[in-house]
């Protein structure tokens, strides 16, 4: 299994039945083909409409689009509406659960995925809308970046998107919980050591008594 | 007074040094007739109110290619990798503010409110040098109303007396836009005549329309 099908099959398992839900471009988006048996969630998409739904047929239309700008369609049951409508909806605490990438995350639940200073400045969308307003903030990502570095940290060093508004970060190697008192271990993938973890992680983390191994299959 | 117009004549109102409003998200949603003919005409050195710059070839990202703007006020660039080099060699100004907040600035503009008070963007470089209230208890970010000279609003369907429909996620920032702006044109995919909007069916009443052209 690779490291983004282990990260979205583990994050599909935090759905609940009739979760109002937002994911972010890529990885994110991918927990949506790994729904349980029996759970049925309402995808959000910013750009102002519930009940997003992959593309069904061959034909696009140019008018329905997902916060990546990609076509998509709409179930039976979805609903359209303006911006203001989108972001009341996700500052307001109707989306219970937001799944986003990251730049960099820490051991205080910081989140910086908008902008490298000078490199790369794709702006913040809604994403700081989303880790303001949503019930629960999961953060999926590669562990480290693609050359190894950690960007699990003590403290970010990237402008931050939302202070202190991470409640989970799923990883191809862990899951994380963040607490008041820190990092606490909660899973580790299969295969993968807690050393393995710690290797590439530069945050202070807490192995959880009762920690076990991701059910992803 | 009929609201149809020309494109040509629809664009006298766009002037150069204005603020303007343009609907759309990533191209969808936007009014690409009035951008194309505003490309042509080339009016220079406008504010750009907008969710993105979309795409180098597509919607406001045309704009950012002719070097129409000089300022863009946008929650989102990386679509468009024109808007980041005119950013870096100092040509655009780019105002980056997150999507929820500058939709609920541009709603206020229109709803004649000074402001409003949001939490998202505390604790981070989108709060510096604005004022944070506490309310019960809570704080918030006072993020002031976006109002335009003009806005350019994409709809499916308007009548004759500037009601409009809009469709799917072309909906996005143009009725908020609709009611910011002194002046607002619509391209209409269709014109229909009084009548013919069930009235329970209008997303942006009539009253906010000042002229309409055919998309």
């Amino acid at each position: 299994m690779d490291a983004k099908t282990i990260i979205a099959k583990r994050v599909a398992q935090e759905f609940e039945d009739g979760y109002v839900v937002n994911l972010g471009i890529g990885i994110p988006t991918l927990a949506a083909d790994f729904l349980p048996t029996g759970i049925s969630v309402i995808l959000q998409s910013e750009n102002g409409f519930l009940g997003l739904a992959p593309l069904d047929g061959p034909v696009a239309d140019v008018d329905l689009v997902n916060a990546g700008g990609k076509a998509v369609s709409i179930i039976p049951g979805g609903a359209v509406f303006d911006s203001a409508m989108s972001f009341a909806i996700i500052r307001g605490g109707h989306v219970d659960m937001t799944v986003l990438g990251a730049l960099e995350v820490d051991q205080e639940g910081n989140l910086a995925n908008w902008m490298v200073p000078g490199k790369l400045v794709p702006g913040m969308g809604g994403a700081m809308d989303l880790v303001s307003g949503a019930k629960k903030v999961i953060v999926a990502m590669e562990h480290t970046t693609k050359d190894g570095s950690p960007k699990i940290l003590k403290k970010c060093t990237l402008p931050l998107t939302g202070k202190g508004v991470v409640n989970f970060i799923i990883t191809n190697l862990c899951v994380f919980e963040v607490t008041p008192a820190g990092l606490l271990l909660l899973e580790i993938a299969p295969g993968v050591t807690v050393d393995e973890v710690r290797t590439n992680t530069v945050a202070e983390f807490v192995i959880k008594p009762q920690m076990c191994t991701m059910p992803i299959v | 007074m009929s609201k149809i117009t020309t494109i040509e004549q629809a664009l006298e109102f766009v002037q150069e040094n204005m603020t303007v409003m343009i609907g759309g998200f990533l191209g969808a949603g936007t009014p690409e007739r009035l951008i194309d003919a505003l490309v042509n005409k080339g009016t220079k050195n406008l504010t750009c109110i907008a969710n993105d710059t979309a795409m180098p070839d597509k919607g406001i990202g045309k704009l950012v290619v002719s070097r129409q703007l000089k300022k863009a006020v946008v929650s989102h660039i990386g679509t468009n990798p024109e808007t980041g080099r005119q950013m870096n060699t100092g040509e655009l100004e780019v105002e980056l503010i997150p999507q929820g907040t500058l939709a609920e600035q541009i709603r206020a503009g229109g709803a004649g409110l000074g402001g409003i008070l949001t939490p998202t963007g505390l604790g981070t470089i989108v709060a510096e040098g604005k004022e944070v209230i506490t309310v019960d208890g809570r704080e918030f970010l006072l993020e002031k109303s976006l109002k335009a000279d003009v806005a350019l609003i994409k709809a499916h369907t308007a009548d004759t007396a500037g009601n409009l429909i809009f469709y799917r996620s072309a909906r996005n920032f143009n009725p908020l836009m609709a009611m910011a702006a002194k002046v607002v044109i619509v391209e209409a995919e269709n014109i229909v005549e009084k009548g013919q909007i069930d009235p329970d069916q209008v997303m942006t009443p009539g009253i906010f329309v000042d002229w309409i052209i055919k998309g």
